[in-house]
This record gives structure tokens, sequence and C-alpha cells, in this order.
């Protein structure tokens, strides 16, 4: 049977077997079981990781409750991002509206932590009665002497993409607040790495060996003071685009800043990215430096990446992430380690990131918009996949399956990004499909049944 | 004793979840369903996520994926294109629509959009489809679960013949609580319908293809004749009778229906049992009353290391009052019994539970959040927490053991084959208490003893 719904078809394009074209960056077709999330997940990933904030939900329960510490994002100080703040909307504030509420729960909590600023997300049901949001905000936030920024994130008003959006505007709010003496000509401020599993404190260190000084994280290990004094930056690094390429927009338009879009996802491209800082500094020395760290990092690396090589050479890989950027860096990273990628998609992918994706995978690999259930498992059969790369979501599609798995996602506890990151991500790749426990699976145990019949 | 603490306006670390989340799982247990939100994409997926982290399953989730239009004009045509979409895709039996607080707040008449589907679309047969209204600004997950449970009872049941079986609805319990339960009635010669029953359809095997709707689940054509069943055993004390299926059932079919608390403890399973075998016309069976046997032998074998100590238990109200009950038998001083429930039922259902058995009385709260069980924590000094996996950074904080049970386990491997019900789920339940007290001893002494 056919797994994608005819509306589906445009979304699903196979390298080199027609002219390239992608249906994508559009609402979820219904009844379809999309692994998107909305408006409101996409504004709340990205705002998650700055730990002195508050970050309260305006809503009903469910927003709040099931975005509860759920991500791996590591701070080096306040800890407040890890805290699930509502205000628990009931049916009379529905009916009554909830603005006093918000007004109450904002004082009190700001009474509570002392935030450094606070973060108020609307959800679907505030975006229909119309709370005035905006006005409860700038009242606090005068009361209060903290910057205090609605988030408008209405689940409904389109897809993630949008709430990455409404978490730029917001944050565009904080920039330029604070002071900029000091800063160094060589600095800059690292967007859209959320410091999973302290990720960002690898990359700030190799920025630091080059001589560049990092002024804000954004918004891994965030801090609303540095933030507020990013403008003092020369520069802005952005991974994952899809997320905060918004906010570099909005720096270039308001300061002048430019910006460069990174990678640390596989030795080449964070090799890559830390070179294209370089050179954009024109410092000679600085390049020096950054040749020097780059050899020393892949000395200590080369060694034991090959012996997985070894092992996982000509295995093949399924790749579905929440941007496409990152799918990039994977399916190179797969190419590093010998492994192949024959499947690729993401949840909020455009049409040149996917023209890209077409461009650098080999030909008959699957590419696709916006997936589900029943198309990613039926991919993974098709394709005779050995590892599934994805989120919560996609794991137990994969494990039902009896397929490895690695969690590439905003949850995970391993650090995947730098040069480190390289030697996890082949340990992580090499620790679940070296794992004995698939010769047990129905989908291989009647291959192992023949082979030994054959012995 | 039930002093309340301050009031606070804001909620932080909450202790329940949404409605529409409760109305998933149940519709999950009834055989070729498929749940279907009626709302934002979002919901559906963040409700997918969260299961899927304490089962380790697949749980397929459908939405109406409404946009903004679809908001301000109304989400008829998108929750009827996706129902067109899942009908073709899953072939499912039947769908369970629940709401959300989008399209309740936007005031979709779901049945009558229900009506014109099958008008439009259902000439030749198709799906059965279910409704519920589960807007998450009332109540929590536990209510959704039981407005689906009552939902599904109240549409596909019809005036049936007297049939010799018998009704059981749980209320939410593990995986193995429910392959428990079902052994138990084989067991007493009942022949009986078990509603919801995730049991294979959120913990199967591993397969070759991954399946459109897993096996397993509820059998529709059970439910339609539970209304010719010779009784309804209904689990929980804070059900309300507007969402009680069993009241429903006893109402408008005159089906008998006997209300108990959830079977965890030995007066709880006691209480089942002599119900179970009032119904058999048998004795309970000799394997149950070897397992209570076993059961307190190893309670007089292991006393002395619970008795006084001091226990703070949370979750859903029902399984609180059920773990609350068996703490009290086996000597442990539940100091602080929480909910993020507000049923109204909770605070007499726990102070019955511990009449004669407790020292003192515990605290014991409604609609509380985890700020502020820490704070009543921090004053009532427990030696452990008995709850699910969200409690564990209070434990932490305090230094202390948690005892994870219920729902979500999202730290550990094997949330949905935890035990808790009968003999079986108090002996394991026993085991974990005992042997945590006895591990939290043995780790903070400076002796290290080997031996008990």
């Amino acid at each position: 049977m056919e797994a994608a719904l005819q509306e589906r078809q445009d979304s699903i394009h196979r390298t080199g077997e027609a002219p390239f074209a992608m249906d994508c960056n559009k609402d979820s077709l219904a009844g379809a079981v999309s692994q998107r999330a909305c408006v409101f997940c996409g504004s709340r990933v990205v705002l998650y990781p700055i730990a002195d904030a508050l970050h309260l939900v305006h809503g009903p329960i469910g927003c709040a409750v099931y975005t509860w510490d759920i991500r791996g994002a590591l701070s080096s100080g306040p800890e407040l991002h890890r805290l699930s703040f509502s205000t628990d909307m009931q049916e009379i504030d529905v009916i009554f509206g909830g603005e006093k509420k918000l007004y109450n729960a904002l004082i009190e909590l700001i009474d509570r932590h002392a935030p450094k600023a606070a973060f108020v997300y609307s959800t679907c049901i505030v975006g229909i009665i119309g709370d005035d949001m905006q006005a409860v905000c700038r009242r606090v936030s005068e009361e209060k002497g903290i910057p205090v920024l609605p988030v408008q994130s209405e689940g409904f008003k389109g897809n993630k993409r949008e709430g990455y959006k409404a978490a730029c505007n917001a944050m565009r709010q904080l920039v330029g607040m604070g002071d900029t003496s000091g800063i160094s000509k060589y600095s800059l401020n690292i967007l859209g790495d959320f410091n999973l599993a302290g990720e960002i404190w690898l990359i700030r260190e190799y920025f630091t060996r080059m001589g560049v000084e990092v002024v804000a994280n954004i918004t891994g290990d965030g801090r609303v003071g540095d933030i507020q004094r990013a403008h003092g930056a020369a520069l802005n690094v952005v991974q994952c685009s899809g997320s905060t390429m918004d906010l570099a927009r909005m720096m270039e338009e308001d300061y002048g800043i430019p910006s460069l879009r990174v990678s640390y996802f596989g030795v080449e491209d964070m090799a890559e990215s830390l070179y294209a800082v370089a050179a954009f500094f024109k410092d000679e020395e600085m390049m020096r430096r950054t040749r020097e760290l780059v050899k020393e990092e892949l000395s200590l690396l080369m060694p034991e990446l090959m012996r997985y090589r070894q092992a996982l050479a000509g295995k093949r890989a399924a790749i579905y992430v929440g941007g496409a950027f990152k799918a990039f860096s994977l399916v190179k990273a797969f190419r590093t380690i010998g492994m192949q990628v024959v499947m690729v998609g993401s949840q909020t992918g455009t049409p040149e990131d996917y023209a890209e994706l077409a461009e650098i995978t080999d030909p008959g690999t699957i590419i696709v918009d916006d997936s589900n259930p029943l198309e990613l498992s039926s991919f993974l059969q098709e394709k005779e996949v050995d590892i599934f790369v994805g989120g919560v979501k996609e794991r137990p599609i994969a494990y039902k399956l009896g397929v490895a798995f690695c969690d590439h996602n905003h949850e995970r506890k391993e650090m995947l990004a730098g040069f480190t990151g390289m030697l996890n991500f082949a340990r992580e790749v090499y620790g679940s499909v070296m794992s004995p426990v698939w010769r047990f699976v129905p989908r291989k145990s009647e291959i192992v049944q023949e082979e030994s019949s054959h012995d | 004793m039930t002093k309340m603490p301050p009031q606070y306006v804001s909620t932080t670390n909450a202790c329940k979840l949404c409605k529409p989340l409760g109305a998933s799982l149940a519709f999950r247990g009834v055989e070729g369903a498929v749940p279907f939100l009626h709302g934002s994409q979002g919901c559906a997926t963040y409700m997918r996520r969260y299961i899927i982290s304490h089962f380790n399953e697949p749980i397929d989730i459908a939405s109406s994926s409404l946009g903004e239009k679809n908001a301000v004009y109304g989400g008829g045509a998108n929750l009827k294109l996706g129902l067109k979409n899942v009908s073709e895709k899953y072939h499912p039996a039947l769908i369970g629509i629940a709401t959300t607080c989008l399209t309740e707040t936007i005031g979709d008449d779901v049945k009558m959009l229900l009506f014109q589907y099958r008008q439009e679309f259902m000439q030749d047969g198709g799906p059965l489809l279910l409704q519920v209204s589960t807007p998450s600004y009332s109540g929590t997950h536990m209510e959704g679960f039981h407005a689906a449970v009552r939902a599904l009872v109240e549409q596909l049941t019809a005036e049936a013949e007297a049939n010799g079986t018998v009704n059981i609805l749980p209320g939410f319990l593990s995986a193995a609580d429910l392959r428990s339960l079902k052994e138990i009635l084989v067991d007493c010669g009942l022949i009986a319908t078990v509603l919801p029953d995730f049991s294979e359809t959120l913990d199967g095997p591993a397969l070759r293809d991954y399946p459109l709707i897993p096996k397993g689940g509820t059998k529709i054509s059970d439910i339609r004749s539970m209304s010719g069943a010779k009784a309804t055993v209904e689990f929980g004390y804070t059900l309300p009778d507007p969402l009680s299926g069993g009241k429903y059932l006893e109402k408008t079919y005159g089906v008998p229906l006997q209300r108990l608390g959830m079977p965890v403890g030995i007066r709880e399973t006691g209480r089942f049992f002599e119900v179970l075998s009032r119904l058999s016309g048998k004795p309970i069976p000799e394997k149950y009353a070897m397992a209570r046997g076993r059961l307190v032998d190893s309670l007089v074998d292991g006393h002395k290391y619970v008795f006084g100590k001091r226990a703070v238990v949370y979750g859903e109200e029902d399984l609180v009052i059920g773990l609350t009950s068996f703490l009290a038998e086996i000597g442990v001083q539940p100091v602080l019994c929480a909910s993020g429930g507000t049923s109204g039922g909770f605070v007499k259902a726990i102070e019955k539970a511990v009449e004669g058995f407790a020292v003192e009385m515990p605290r014991i709260h409604e609609g509380m959040d985890f700020h502020e069980i820490g704070e009543l924590a921090a004053e009532l000094k427990p030696d452990f927490f008995l709850g699910h996996s969200k409690g564990y950074a209070l434990a932490r904080g305090l230094s202390i053991p948690l005892i994870r049970v219920g729902f979500p386990i999202h730290d550990r491997v094997g949330g949905q084959r935890l035990l808790h019900i009968g003999y079986h789920g108090a002996q394991q339940l026993f085991d974990l208490i005992a042997n945590a007290m006895v591990m939290a001893k043995q780790d903070s002494s400076e002796v290290g003893y080997s031996y008990m």
C-alpha cells in the first residue's frame, strides 16, 4: 500500500529521479499525523535556554506542562528556564478574560524569582479571547523595572517557523539595551546553538583559542544582560538558521552587523565554520591559530573515528530532523564515517534547503518535508535503513521496526557538536548499530535464521 | 490537619496534564481506534511526545491542524479533511475525536460537523466517529480520560440481551496493571469487558512492519453489549457521576454499579476480590489467596524497615488514594498527599483510607503544583517521595529517594511495566519501598554493612 496521501506526494522527492521540486513550508495537512508541533513550540524552543529570564506561558496548563524541563539546554549559572510557569487558565478566565490573572501571576513570579527579564508566551486561546498581553507586559515592565516581553506564539498562527520569528521579535526588543563598551573588534554572537549537553561551552572555547570574544550566546546558556549588549559584536554566527536567522537579519538592519551561516556538526562543517570566522576578521595570526586548532583537534579525533568508520562503512542512515540545516551537516557527518544517507527530511525546510539537499545526496535518496509515522516507517523499510536519526517522536518508529536510532534533538544529553561531538556522534551511532539486540527483532531474526541454516 | 497552603495565582511545575491527553490514552485502548484532536497541530504532537517518553511505543494521534483562517472562520473543513485522511490511511474502526481549548473557544459544533461529514462522506460506510468535549481549561487529564470512557459507553452501547458478563472501568492504570487485571478476571472465571485496555496497544512486541493501528484494545462489539452485563465495577472514589460510564450504564440500562477504589494495597484488593467472588459465585482462587499470604508474610519480614517512615505522595487523585491506603497499611506515615486534580472528593477519600491506621492525619491538598508540594515537603521532613518522575527534582533537592509509580515515568525504562494493583502489585510496591529505605540507610552509613 502507498504510505503517503495523494496531497503529500509533492512533498516527497527522490534525488535524481525527476527535476527538483518540493512542496514545503506550509501548514500541515489535517489528519496526516505530522511530526511538527506549533507556533508556540517554535518560540519556546528558541527562548527556552535563556536561563535568567522568567518564561511564563499564558494559557491552560497543557502548553506549559508539556515543555517542562524537557530539553538538555544547560546553564552555567541560574536555572530559571528549567521551571514551568503557567497562568493555568480556567473556564472563568476564558469567559471574563485572563489579563488580571496574567498581571498577578507576573508580579508574583517576578517578586519570587527576581528574573532579569520575563517572556510571556501567548497560546491559542489567548489569541481567541483577545487578552491585551502587550498592555499587561508594558505595565508590569514599568512597575518592576525589567523588560517584560510578549511572545506572540498562538499555536494556530502558522507552523514552527512563525514561532521562531515571534521569538526573534521578542529578542529584538532586548538587543540594544546594554552597554557595549570594552567589546573587542574581534567579537561575535553565537546564534542558534542551545547548549545541549554543554555544546556552546565547547564552541566558545574554540573561539577563545582563535582570539575571538563571544559577546552573547543566543540562546544556549543565554543571559539577558549579554543579549542586551549583543549589538556591540562585530559579527553574528548563525547555526540552526531556521530559528535565529530572523534575528540576525534584524540586527543587520538595526545595527549593520553582518552574519555568517555556520554549523558545528561534523568535522567538515565545524572546521569550515571556524575558518569562515577567521577569514571574516581578515587577521593572518587568527587564521594561523585556527589552522592549528583544527589540526590539533583532528589529530586527537581521527584515530578513533577511523576505527568506527571501519565498522560502520557501507551502513545506511535515514535522517528526519526539525531544521534542514542540521540535515546538511548530518549528511556530511555520515560520509565521514563511511555511511550512506538514503533518506533525509525535515519539519521546516524551505525550497532552497531541499534543493541543497538534493544537490548533496546520492541518486535515489528520499527527500521529504513535514513527514509522518506512516511515511517514515515505509521509507525505513524500503531503504533497509540501519540507523535512523531524529527526535523522541521518531524513536519508537525506528525501534518498533527493529532499526537502530540516534537522538539528535533538543532532548538529548550527549554532546554532538564540535570536534569532540563528532566523536560522540560516531560512538552513539556505533553503539546503536552494532548492538546484538537487532539479531532478535523480527526484521533481522529471519535473516539470522536463514544464515544459520546455511552453515 | 489540612491547613490551607498559601494560594498562589501562578502555577509552577504543574502536577497534572491537560484533558485531551487523557482522552487520547483512553481512545488508544479501543480496538481499531485512532485518537484525533480537533485543534492546533501542536497539541497532538506534544502529547505524543509525552506519551511516547513513558511507554516507548509509537502513538499516532491525528490532528485537524487548524491554522489562522480556521480559527477565525471555524475548523469544520479541516476536521472533515482530517477525518477523511485518517480514514484513508489508517482504515480505523473508530476515530475518537477530542476537542481542545482552541476549538471549544471558537465554538465549533463538532456534533453537527460530524453529522454533516457522515452525510457527505460516509454514505458507503466508514469508521465510527466518537466525540468528546475536552477543553483543557477545566479539569485535568483524568477528567479527559473519564470523559472519553463515558463517551464510548454513551455513544456505542444500545439495549442488549443480558449476557452474563461483567464491565470493568478501571480508570488510568499501567499496561502491566491491565494485563494483571485481565488475568485476575480470567482466573476468577468471569467474562469481562475492560474499558479501556491499552495493555497491548501501548506495550506491544517488536514487529516487522509498522502497525497502522496496533493490535489489541477493547473490542467495539464488547463495548456495545456492556448494556447487557450483569454488573459494572468502576475504580475511583473521586470520579464524578457525570463522567462515570458506570453511572450511565446503571441509569440507562439498569446495570448495577459497584464503585471501588483503585485496588492498591491489601484492603482495596480484598474488596475487589470480594466483589469478584460475589459476581462469579466462586471463592477467591487459591493463586490469589497464596499471593495475599506471601504478601502478608513479606510485610512481616520487612515491617521494621518502613515503619514510621514519612512519605510525600502525589499524582492523580485516585492513584494517590490507593497508594496512601497501602502506605497506611504497612506503617508508613503519609505526611502529604497532593494532587493537581480538583475533583472535590480527594480529602474525604484519603481521610477514610488512613482511618484507624495512620498515627497522624496527613496534609491533604487538591489543586497543588510542585512548587507548593516542595514548600510543604521542606517542612514535613519526608523520608521518601512516592509518585511519577516529575517529582525527581524535589526529591533530589531533599536528598531523599523518589520511588517511581504511575505516569509519567520519563527518566527510567519500564514505566509501562510497573505493577500497582492487586496482591502482586502491592508486593512489588512493598519491595520497592522497603529496599529504598534499606538502601538509603546503607548508602548513608559509614560502615557500609553488606548484611541486613
